[in-house]
Formats: C-alpha cells, sequence, structure tokens
C-alpha cells in the first residue's frame, strides 16, 4: 500500500538523528485533488496513468500524451511550457522514450524565466549526453547562467556542468569556474568546487588551472565549502604526483582543521551524536591517507592527530565507527609507527565482533587490504573470520571466505582446509567456483603430504564438481602422475566413487584417466594405504560402460571412458574381446570426436596391432612450472590492496611450456600421416617421437599419447630487470641448443591502475638473431591482478656476448610511458 | 562516485531514477530492474551492502540500500566512497524529503517527481556529495521555490489571491466607516 509513511523503524540499522514514528496518513488524500498551481498538468497525467488498469491502457495513454506534448512543443509561445516538459521527464522515467524533448530543453534553458530555466535544465541532466547533438547548443546558455545575478540560477548552470558537461564544454568554460571559485558567496564555491572535480575528471590537463583556488579555499571556514575543496584536492593529487607534492605542504593546515573538529565543542550546526561533521571528517581523513602514502614526514606529522582521533572517538554510535573505520584505513596505509599500527587492527578486530553485520562487513573489508602486509596482526582474528563463514547473510560469507583463504598458511592448512570443505558443503551457489578454485590453490601450495592434497581434491570434486575450473582436471592428473606411491591408493578410491556417483564431470574423467592408466594395480587387488577390494576385469568394464553410455556424461568425458577402455586392453589379460567389440560399437557413434577415437583404436587393434602395446603404455611424469607464491611473505615491494589480485593471479596460472608448440590429438593420429606408415622400423621409433610431442595443458581433449619433454626441467633462475612506477619486468633464460636461447619476459604491475597497451621491444647485438613470440596479454591490471608473459626465441650462432636492450611501453591513465633498459647479463648464462 | 541513485517501490516501480554515467533508455530500465530483483532478495536483518549487478559495473561497485516501508532507496556507489557515510546520506536525504514534504509517503513522490530533484540536485551533484546539513538544504530549496512561485505570474495568481484573502484580518478592518457628516450644498 503506497499509503504508507516511509516509517523509520526503529529496529532497522541504527541511524545516526534518532528514529522517528510511523504513522498512517489518509487525509493527504485530498490534498491531491485540489487544483494546485503549477503542477496540475503533471499530476492529472500522473493520474491518469496510474489509473490505466494494464501495460496496454497505460502505454495508450502514454502515448496520447506525448502526442499532446509533441504538439505543444511545436507551437512557438506557450505559458505552460514548463508543465511539458515536466510531463515528459516524468514518461521518461518510466522507460517511455522521450528524446524528441531535447531541442525543448534547450529552448528552455534559454528561457529567462525561472520555472522554465528549472525544468530545462533538469531535462537537460536527464535526457541529453554528450553524445547528442543538442547538448553543444547549451553550451552558451550555460556559459550565461554562470554568469547571473541570481545565485540559484548560477546554482543550476553548476550542477548540470556537473552531471553533463563534456570534455569540449569544461574546456570552454573551466576559467569561469575558477573565477567562481573565488567569489565571496560560500553556497556558490562549493558547488563550484565539486565542479571543477568534474572538470579534472573529464580534462585532466585543466587540473593545474585549479591548484591555487583550491589551496585557497583550505583556510574557509564553512564546512560546505571546505568538503568541496578536499574533495577537489584528493582529485588533484589522485591525478598528478606532481600536483601531490605541492599539496604536502598543506597537511599541517588540515590536521589542523581536523583537531578542531575532533576537540571543539558541541556545536549544533555539525553535530551528529556526538561526532562533529563526521562527513568532513572521513574526507579529511582520506586525502591524508593520500598525502601520508609512502612519505615520512607527512606521516609523522599526522601521527599524533590520528592516535588522537582513534582514542577520543567514541566507538559506540554508527557516527564514530564510520570515522574510526577510516582512520584505521590511513593509519594502515601510511608510514605510521608501529604502536599506532597496532592499535588500528585492534580495533578492526573490535569491529569484527560487533553485533551489527554492517560493521563486521566493512571491518572484513578493510583487513583484506591489509592481510598481506600485516599477516601475524589478521591471524590472531583468523577464529572469528572463520565463524563469519557460518553467517546467514551472503555478503559476509563472501568477505569471509576471501579472508579465510588469504589467512591459510602451512601452520593452520589441516584446520582451515576443513572449516573450508564444510563451507564449501553449504554455500550459495554464487560462491561455489570461487571457493573451489581457493581452496585448490591452498591446496597446491600448502598440502602437508601428498596422499592429503589428493584427498582434498577428490572431496572437492565430490561436493562441487560442477563449479571447478577446466585446468582442475589436468591439474589433478598431473598431480597423480607425480605421485608414483599413491598410484595404487589413487585408483582404488577413484573407483570407488565411480561406482557411487557419476555426475560431477570432472571427477568422473579423472576416474576414467586413472582408471585407463593404472587399471592393472586395480586388478591386482592389494593395496597398502587403504583395504582392498577385489575387482574383475568384467567390474572395471561394466564401470566404464556404464559412462560411456549414461545420458549425463558429456561428450568429453566419454572420450575419457573410450580411451581408458583401450588402455585397459593391454592391462588386462582376458576380456580384450569385450574391449574390441566396444570399441567397434563406438566406430558409428554419431559424435566425430567418438567415432574418431573409435576408429583408429579400431586401426590399432586391426592394422597396428604390433604397436598397440607401446603405444598404450604407461605415461612418463609431466613436469610443470609452478607459479605459486606464499601468503604472508613478498619478496617484492608490499602489494597493499592486491590481495584478491594477487590469488586470481595464481589461479590463472597455467602451467608453463618451453618453447610453446601446441599439438593435440587430432595432429597426432587424424591430420598427419607419420604415425600410421606401414614400415614396421618406424614403429619403434614413432613412441618415442609421439611422447616427445609437446602438448597444451589445459585442453579438454587429454590425448593418451601426449607427451610432455622427457628432460625434467630445471626451474630457470630469474633476475628482475626493470622496476620503476611499480612495473616490475623479470627475465629468465634457458638454453635449448649450442646456440638456441629461449628468453621469457614477465611484466606485473603493482599501481593503483590498469595499465594498457603494454608492449615489450626487445634489441640484440647485430649477430644474434632475435624472435619474439605473442605476448600472453596487452595490459597490466591494477595491484599485480595478472602477470603479462613474452618469449624471445634468440640464436646466437657466433657466441658474442649477450646483451638486450628492452623497451617497455604502456599506457597509464591516458598518458603513454616509455622507458628502456639495458640487460648485459643473463642469469643462468 | 556515486553512478547511480534509484528509488522503487516493493514492485519494482521506480519512483526516481537518477544516473551520473551515461547509458541509453533501455539499459537504464534493465539497470533499475537488474537493482530491484538483487535487492528484493535481501532478508530484514542482513547488512546493507550489496555486490553490484553486472551491468551496472559488476564487482568493483557496490549497491547500498535502505528499505523504509514501502520503498527501496539504492545508491550504486564505488569504492572512493565510505561505505557508512553514504548510509547516512541516505538518512539524511529520507529525513529532508520528510521535511519538505511533511510526513513523506510514496505518493509525494509519485506526484512530486521534479521537486524530489531538484531537493537531491542539492545534496549530491555530478555523483559526488555537496552537502549533507539537512537545515542547510532545506533552506535552499525553499528560497528557491520561493523564486519560482514569486515568477508564477497570471497561472498563479488564483491561489494568490486565495491565500491573500486568507491572510487579510478582516476583524481588524472597520465595521463603520465614519465619513463624518457631510453637508450638500
Amino acid at each position: 500500500m503506497d499509503r504508507r509513511y516511509l516509517g523509520f523503524q526503529p529496529t532497522e540499522c541504527e541511524c545516526w538523528r534518532g528514529s522517528v514514528k510511523q504513522r498512517f496518513i489518509f487525509s493527504k488524500y485530498k490534498h491531491y485533488y485540489r487544483a494546485m498551481s503549477p503542477s496540475v498538468p503533471l499530476q492529472e497525467m500522473i493520474r491518469a496513468i496510474r489509473s490505466a488498469r494494464t501495460q496496454c491502457e497505460e502505454r495508450g495513454v502514454i502515448q496520447r500524451e506525448c502526442a499532446a506534448i509533441r504538439a505543444q512543443f511545436r507551437q512557438t509561445d506557450n505559458g505552460g511550457r514548463s508543465h511539458n516538459l515536466a510531463k515528459l521527464l516524468y514518461v521518461h522515467m518510466l522507460g517511455y522514450p522521450a528524446h524528441f524533448g531535447q531541442m525543448e530543453c534547450v529552448r528552455m534553458i534559454a528561457s529567462p524565466r525561472y520555472s522554465e530555466k528549472r525544468v530545462g535544465y533538469l531535462g537537460a541532466m536527464m535526457l541529453l549526453d554528450e553524445k547528442q547533438d543538442a547538448s553543444l547548443l547549451i553550451t552558451n546558455s550555460i556559459k550565461n547562467d554562470l554568469s547571473h545575478s541570481n545565485q540559484y540560477v548560477q546554482s543550476l548552470a553548476l550542477c548540470t556542468l556537473a552531471c553533463m558537461g563534456s570534455a569540449e564544454m569544461c574546456r570552454d568554460l573551466a576559467p569561469e569556474i575558477d573565477r567562481l571559485l573565488r567569489s565571496s558567496n560560500s553556497y556558490i564555491k562549493k558547488k563550484a568546487a565539486l565542479c571543477a572535480v568534474h572538470i579534472v575528471r573529464k580534462v585532466h590537463e585543466l587540473g593545474e588551472l585549479f591548484v591555487p583556488s583550491a589551496r585557497s579555499l583550505l583556510s574557509e571556514k564553512n564546512h560546505g565549502v571546505l568538503h568541496g575543496a578536499v574533495v577537489l584536492i584528493t582529485e588533484l593529487c589522485e591525478r598528478s604526483p606532481e600536483t601531490l607534492e605541492r599539496f604536502r605542504k598543506t597537511v599541517p593546515d588540515l590536521v589542523q582543521i581536523m583537531k578542531g573538529l575532533v576537540i571543539s565543542g558541541y556545536s549544533p550546526d555539525h553535530d551528529v551524536a556526538g561526532v562533529s561533521d563526521p562527513f568532513l571528517q572521513v574526507r579529511i581523513l582520506r586525502l591524508l591517507r593520500i598525502l601520508g602514502r609512502n612519505n615520512e614526514a607527512a606521516s609523522d606529522a599526522m601521527n599524533d592527530l590520528l592516535a588522537q582521533v582513534a582514542t577520543n572517538t567514541d566507538s559506540t554510535k554508527t557516527v564514530g565507527n564510520a570515522v574510526l573505520y577510516e582512520t584505521v584505513l590511513t593509519v594502515l596505509d601510511i608510514k605510521s609507527e608501529s604502536g599506532l599500527r597496532v592499535l588500528a587492527v585492534n580495533i578492526l578486530g573490535r569491529f569484527l565482533l560487533n553485533n551489527d553485520r554492517n560493521i563486521r562487513y566493512i571491518a572484513m573489508t578493510s583487513l583484506q587490504k591489509i592481510v598481506s602486509t600485516d599477516h601475524n596482526a589478521v591471524q590472531r582474528h583468523r577464529g572469528t573470520i572463520v565463524d563469519c563463514l557460518k553467517d546467514q547473510d551472503a555478503s559476509v560469507k563472501r568477505r569471509a571466505l576471501e579472508l579465510s583463504l588469504a589467512l591459510v598458511s602451512a601452520s593452520n592448512i589441516r584446520s582451515m582446509m576443513k572449516e573450508l570443505l564444510i563451507f564449501l558443503s553449504s554455500c550459495p551457489p554464487e560462491l561455489r567456483a570461487q571457493a573451489a578454485s581457493g581452496i585448490f590453490n591452498a591446496a597446491e601450495r600448502y598440502a602437508p603430504s601428498k596422499r592429503w592434497h589428493i584427498d582434498t581434491i577428490l572431496h572437492v570434486l565430490t561436493t562441487a564438481g560442477g563449479d571447478v575450473r577446466d585446468e582442475t582436471v589436468p591439474n589433478l592428473i598431473q598431480l597423480i602422475t607425480n605421485t608414483s606411491e599413491l598410484h595404487c591408493y589413487t585408483v582404488h578410491k577413484l573407483y570407488r566413487e565411480l561406482l557411487t556417483d557419476i555426475s560431477q564431470q570432472p571427477l568422473v574423467q579423472v576416474a576414467c584417466w586413472c582408471i585407463g592408466e593404472y587399471g592393472d594395480l586395480l586388478l591386482k587387488g592389494e593395496c597398502q594405504e587403504t583395504e582392498a577390494v577385489q575387482v574383475t576385469e568384467d567390474d572395471v568394464l561394466d564401470a566404464l560402460e556404464i559412462v560411456l553410455q549414461s545420458h549425463m556424461s558429456t561428450p568429453t568425458t566419454r572420450g575419457f571412458a573410450l580411451t581408458a577402455t583401450m588402455k585397459l586392453s593391454t592391462r588386462i589379460t582376458d576380456n580384450v574381446d569385450r574391449i574390441r567389440s566396444i570399441v567397434s560399437i563406438y566406430g558409428s557413434c554419431i559424435d566425430v570426436e567418438l567415432q574418431q577415437r573409435a576408429v583408429e583404436y579400431n586401426a590399432l587393434f586391426k592394422k597396428y596391432d604390433h604397436m598397440r602395446a607401446a603405444v598404450l603404455e604407461r605415461m612418463p611424469v609431466i613436469q610443470k612450472n609452478s607459479l605459486g607464491q606464499t601468503n604472508g611473505e613478498l619478496s617484492e615491494e608490499p602489494i597493499k590492496e592486491s590481495q584478491p589480485g594477487k590469488v586470481k593471479q595464481e589461479e590463472t596460472a597455467l602451467p608453463q611450456q618451453p618453447a610453446g608448440q601446441v599439438c593435440d590429438l587430432l595432429d597426432l593420429l587424424g591430420g598427419s600421416q607419420e604415425p600410421l606408415q606401414p614400415s614396421p622400423s618406424v614403429g619403434g621409433s614413432a613412441s618415442t617421437q609421439l611422447t616427445a610431442a609437446p602438448t597444451s595443458a589445459g585442453g579438454d581433449l587429454l590425448d593418451l599419447l601426449g607427451g610432455f619433454e622427457p628432460t625434467p626441467l630445471v626451474p630457470a633462475p630469474t633476475v628482475t630487470v626493470y622496476e620503476k612506477n611499480g612495473v616490475t619486468l623479470t627475465l629468465s633464460c634457458e638454453q635449448q641448443s649450442e646456440s638456441g636461447l629461449t628468453v621469457t619476459l614477465t611484466a606485473s604491475n603493482s599501481t593503483d591502475s590498469d595499465l594498457s597497451s603494454f608492449t615489450l621491444q626487445a634489441a640484440v647485438p647485430k649477430s644474434v638473431q632475435l624472435q619474439m613470440r605473442a605476448p600472453s596479454r596487452d595490459s597490466l591490471p591494477a595491484h599485480g591482478g595478472a602477470k603479462l608473459t613474452q618469449l624471445v626465441v634468440l640464436n646466437n650462432p657466433n657466441k658474442v656476448n649477450l646483451k638486450m636492450r628492452i623497451r617497455v611501453s604502456y599506457t597509464c591513465q591516458g598518458s603513454v610511458v616509455q622507458d628502456t633498459v639495458q640487460v648485459d647479463s643473463f642469469p643462468g648464462l | 562516485m556515486i553512478k547511480a541513485i534509484l528509488i522503487f517501490n516493493n514492485h519494482g516501480k521506480p519512483r526516481l531514477s537518477k544516473f551520473y554515467e551515461h547509458y541509453n533508455e533501455d539499459t537504464e530500465q534493465q539497470i533499475i530492474r537488474e537493482t530491484f530483483h538483487l535487492v528484493s532478495k535481501r532478508d530484514e536483518n542482513v547488512c546493507n551492502f550489496l555486490e553490484g549487478g553486472l551491468l551496472i559495473g559488476g564487482l568493483d561497485y557496490k549497491l547500498i540500500y535502505r528499505h523504509y516501508a514501502t520503498l527501496y532507496f539504492v545508491f550504486c556507489v564505488d569504492s572512493s566512497e565510505s561505505e557508512l557515510g553514504i548510509l547516512d546520506l541516505i538518512q539524511v536525504f529520507v529525513e529532508t524529503l520528510d521535511k519538505c514534504f511533511e510526513n513523506v509517503c510514496e505518493l509525494d513522490l509519485i506526484f512530486h517527481v521534479d521537486k524530489v530533484h531538484h531537493i537531491l540536485a542539492e545534496m549530491v551533484m555530478g555523483g559526488m556529495v555537496l552537502e549533507t546539513n539537512m537545515n542547510e538544504i532545506i533552506t535552499q530549496v525553499d528560497a528557491q521555490n520561493k523564486m519560482e512561485k514569486s515568477e508564477a505570474g497570471i497561472a498563479g495568481a488564483p491561489a494568490r489571491a486565495v491565500s491573500a484573502v486568507k491572510n487579510m484580518n478582516l476583524p481588524e478592518m472597520p465595521k463603520n466607516i465614519n465619513i463624518g457628516d457631510i453637508s450638500i450644498k
């Protein structure tokens, strides 16, 4: 019932200004039926629209009204012009097209009457934007209105410029705004300050223009103007480091203003539940944070003040909590002394125990930001955070999950994993993928034993198999092949899982692969780690056949199962005929992939039976270069707000291949003719040829013949060659042959902003041949969200002293940065 | 920066929509619908912060909302705004509406959308918080309304005449007008 009063129920969140009772007002209705100027026509139309009972009726009413409005726009002089435009804006809010009102807005803005200007500007803000041509037409009107004698007309113009001013308009009108910043009217000054912020956002170069006026605004007494000035200075400092340097000198002034706010007595104008103008305090604290970051002198100047605010602010009200929260963030971001930092983390800990969910959510957000730098301090609150995983609120759960994943370390891995697995079984669906990949990462980095690792991954696959990423399957397979002592245990466990449930595709795929690969171990029936189950060949083949025939299996899974069945033909003794018949059935399968596999396996049975054993033998151990980094230990500069980014970066790191040649299953058996050449002498070398061909991991056609290079790779030493402005470039190289060398360049970005169009160019001495492969990406997200890798293949036949000059170029916040670095010594050479 | 301010009722009908970044009309309506779906699913006693929907900016932006009787007030903000501060701003906004409209209810917002826009323009400008002191906002809004009324011209005349008559202090006017003796020659 929309007659109800917007009751401020006191049981809703703690509000800053006290509570108001709920009341039901019926008499208000009469109000609207009396004629009231000047919005009567608007209200009549609204009434007509509301009385429409169906959507269709409403559309009809609106179409009629729009037609009338259009007709009236065409008439030149009309007393009720503002009403028509108001009606149009209402219609626009409901979602109907209103673009024909744009020219009318322009006309209304140019009118001398205030009521028409008001509606015209409102229409301009709603209907016009930079892409429309009509917006250019209002530039002149805005210019005139900015110098109007009436402050409200000026304010209309300022407001519209701040909302939808395009870059050209901003450039034209910036001097006007600067003049207004110096006017004596505080109402206009505060609006001009925010308008200046918008201008700086649109046209960065104009920031220079506003620096002197911004500086002088700091001495104002009016809180509204101060607030606008602080916002403007914040924006200017964030845009340009030189301006930041200049404004560092204002730190004492800001500290003074804050002291005034904190210590001064009760001031009725700005007081909110005992805290004086909390909005302004919060803004100033934010600005102090930016000014004090990475600067000893400025941080020292603020230490006392921050300590004072932290201890004096009343934390029983939400107001105080907002200021405290901002103080904590500032303390943790600048170079503050350790005592202050401890105080800050303790305040956050207190927040975590607060009953109000909002406060807990906020506390976890800020803990997330500092978990990389003050890891130990946050560890103390691990218990509370883990409890929050069980909270009913989805937002709190999400925050708790991210924090818990960040807090996992070698010492607490077992207990944390228990909690995380419990969480995974009951978590909301939108968090599952994140939880699963987080668990995998944690398990990979801190697994206390291989068996535990495999158990954990299997547990995740059974609980949330549908939500894991694609690369989980190859990763798990690789892990299993690496733990040769647990092959028996693994295959037994997977076989049991397969018998119970074949709906989780990743699990089924891994199980099929293992059964195919280690089927002989399964059939032997004895196992050290787990109790043995007598499995006959028929049982195994039954299980695989069930997977093959089930409607729940995806084509990929079927492919796995078919290949596994084929592999078993060399591992078992009695039922080879059964396998042959299964394989030949699928020779006429509708799915092309299965059909191709079946036909080729058939060929293996018939024409190339002598090769079958060699082709289907056990795969060699797969090696991979891992990019894992552990929590809490950072070798590079601390990345403060990048924890979520870092976790993601590890998730997306795929195992790196040397000299990335991609070769997949079809290439080997379907496309190329070499392995199927009928000469028997090829047969022996074919298997080594096949095992030597590298494949790309992460593809879903994990072929049985894809081997990796038999020689294990020694992890290449890396050296940092370039570190500037938050961009880091590391280099690692490997000798591939006598004269061949592969250099891997890795770039990462730890600044606060994204870098786009990131390119690397390299130059080497004349006799060296250089070939640059395509980079992995062309942009670097902020806070080390992802790394960029580029391979450079060098050929140095004359064995000259190898030097390389690398040019780095990228775009940061709209400006292009280029830098060159020379590398004289290569690691590992 | 505040990206958008939306007010809609319990059924998703928009009562006010102000975007501080440009989207075309269809996208605006989609955003309103999506926000309504996200916000209406929330329980009464969970926290007031939500990660934003996909259309309006995904995980970078938060929705900070408050539910009063039949209306949802939703502010879509990015990370540069203090969440608790925005919560209070919503409270200030509703209290200002309450003062301006006298015991505001949803019908007031429906029939006086333009006035609500003007009040909001005094509080938030270009996506940034302008003024948070309720008295200051109301003073400015009243002054502007007065200016508009004074310009109302002939169309406003009957209302002005009525109010003029109402304000006329009839008992003070002399009942008997004593002209005195007129001698007519």
